[in-house]
């Protein structure tokens, strides 16, 4: 069981939320070449070990945040942040 | 050179009923079946992971490109990660014409295999049913069906007697809270014992004088002439790699990690579209033969089969979040029970012994990422999410004529790294994402 640190509820199981994989900040549209969109989109860094990454938090406060999270060893580190990079209201 | 040594070098025994009981009354022990190198300065080639993949491309680069001067280099043991974790199963009843074409390549090559490595394989070709449970899913393996045909794979759609005919232990009723409604019948689908493919490879690589080096860690890829640092990254090549037994100089280096491919490709300077998840998968106890064929459920997100031994054999989807832990939950066992007495109530008393997991690497698409990078010498045979078993000799026949001609097999092309630029997706989900 994996409990996930939700800044609003607290712990709870990650079977309560929903996973929204790794943090990356959207390129501007107005700008972004398509290499760099293609990166946005597809390309990942995949690491074992400290990952920030979204979860929804899907049965209770319904927001979005962003944590910490150790790939290998499953730990969270630092208060989670509210809202995440994809533009989604805190 | 090594060709020389290895033309010459005494052929082991061959595996024959014979030879079993001739040894047997002798009281005779076997040779062992491949060698302990000591690891050279430089090779032709360099694969990184002993598994299934890594082993079927150095096979198929010594026996069809003569390429023998190749090392494979594994940090564990052979077969240690997902070639001795998954579920065994192969299959060909893809979705796109891409992949129906790869996969029954790789059906007809298992087909082969117990000959033409000379080891039994037990590759039991025992019927393959994918069960719909909506409309929407009946008319995905109808869509499945078809395009199945069109590339001369032996696929149809049942109907629940027909379904009751072939595995009476299914409930077809309308009693369940999804009843079956009918179900993609795929004839050639089936079990392989999965150890003996990867030994069967080690085996018959090691005669031909491809060198297998366990407990060989890669720390480091060595590139030059790349716009990243170290001379990494796109318009470098690869000039050797570094291990914890020693540097190795070589022009072509092959990842096929599965799990690690990730981190292996970054010590190129080449990112993938790919996440890593586990994945988990169970055994129960045995009993007598019940299932005779293989049986998936998408909808329920389970897949079984009975071993020889008369075990049956779980497998789930992945796990829901990016991990490389492979430690398996309770979530997990809870589901599949719940799942499997769905379809099966008769076996509610049977005990499961064990659980364990193996790491998946999840592409976009639910198609596999292989050939060439834009790292010169460097390529991948990667992505093999929740497929990669099924699918190794077929890999390894063509990462290897890629590797030996420098050009893309017209079987992979659709595969390349290079479809995430252009958006060309091979969707696969429909087809590949529980349905082992």
């Amino acid at each position: 069981m994996l409990l996930v640190p939700c800044p609003n509820c607290g712990p709870r199981n990650s079977t309560d939320l929903r996973y929204g994989g790794e943090s990356h900040a959207r390129p501007d549209p107005n700008d972004a070449s398509p290499a760099e969109w293609r990166a946005y989109l597809y390309l990942r860094d995949n690491p074992a070990g400290w990952l920030r990454e979204n979860w929804y938090c899907a049965s209770g406060c319904r927001r979005w945040f962003s944590v910490e999270r150790n790939t290998a060893t499953n730990e969270f580190r630092e208060p989670p942040l509210p809202g995440d990079k994809r533009g989604g209201a805190a | 050179m090594a060709g020389l040594v290895s033309g010459l070098r005494k052929r082991p025994p061959k595996y024959s009923a014979a030879a079993l009981a001739w040894k047997g009354l002798r009281g005779q022990s076997w040779p062992r079946v491949w060698r302990d190198c000591d690891l050279k300065r430089s090779y032709d080639a360099v694969v990184i992971g002993g598994g299934v993949h890594g082993l079927a491309t150095a096979y198929y680069l010594a026996r069809n490109h003569g390429m023998t001067d190749v090392a494979v280099l594994d940090k564990a043991y052979l077969g240690s990660g997902g070639s001795g974790r998954n579920t065994a199963i192969v299959r060909s009843n893809y979705l796109t014409p891409e992949g129906v074409a790869f996969y029954d390549r790789s059906v007809h090559l298992y087909e082969q295999m117990a000959v033409e490595l000379n080891i039994n394989v037990m590759f039991s070709q025992r019927g393959h049913l994918t069960l719909a449970h909506s409309d929407a899913s009946l008319r995905t393996m109808h869509w499945r069906a078809e395009v199945n045909k069109l590339g001369g794979v032996n696929s149809s759609v049942i109907g629940p007697d027909e379904i009751k005919k072939e595995c009476p232990s299914l409930d077809t009723s309308d009693h369940p809270r999804y009843p079956i409604q009918g179900a993609l019948y795929h004839p050639p689908g089936g079990v392989v014992r999965h150890d003996a493919v990867v030994w069967g490879y080690a085996r018959a690589a090691d005669h031909m004088g491809v060198e297998t080096h366990q407990k060989t860690e890669v720390t480091d890829i060595v590139c030059e002439g790349g716009d990243g640092p170290d001379g990494k990254g796109a318009g470098g090549r690869v000039t050797g790699v570094r291990t914890n037994r020693g540097d190795i100089s070589t022009p072509i280096v092959i990842n096929c990690t599965a799990g690690w491919a990730s981190l292996i490709s970054t010590m190129a300077g080449v990112r993938l579209p790919i996440t890593t998840h586990p994945l988990q998968a169970a055994v129960t106890e045995p009993v007598k033969m019940f299932l005779p064929t293989v049986v998936v459920s998408g909808s329920l997100h389970v897949y079984v089969s009975q071993t020889d031994r008369g075990e049956l054999v779980f497998g789930a989807s992945v796990d829901p979040y990016a991990n490389y832990s492979v430690r398996g939950s309770l979530e997990f066992t809870e589901g599949l029970a719940g799942h499997v007495l769905e379809l099966m109530p008769g076996v509610s008393r049977m005990r499961i012994l064990r659980q364990w997991s193996g790491l998946c690497d999840m592409t976009p698409d639910y198609s596999p990422v292989m050939g060439f990078t834009p790292v010169d010498g460097f390529l991948v045979d990667v992505g093999w999410g929740t497929y990669g078993f099924k699918a190794a000799p077929v890999s390894g026949e063509q990462m290897a004529e890629a590797a030996a001609t420098g050009r893309t097999p017209k079987l992979i092309e659709a595969f390349a790294l290079s479809r995430f630029e252009g958006g060309e997706l091979v969707g696969e989900k429909g087809a590949a994402s529980v349905g082992h």
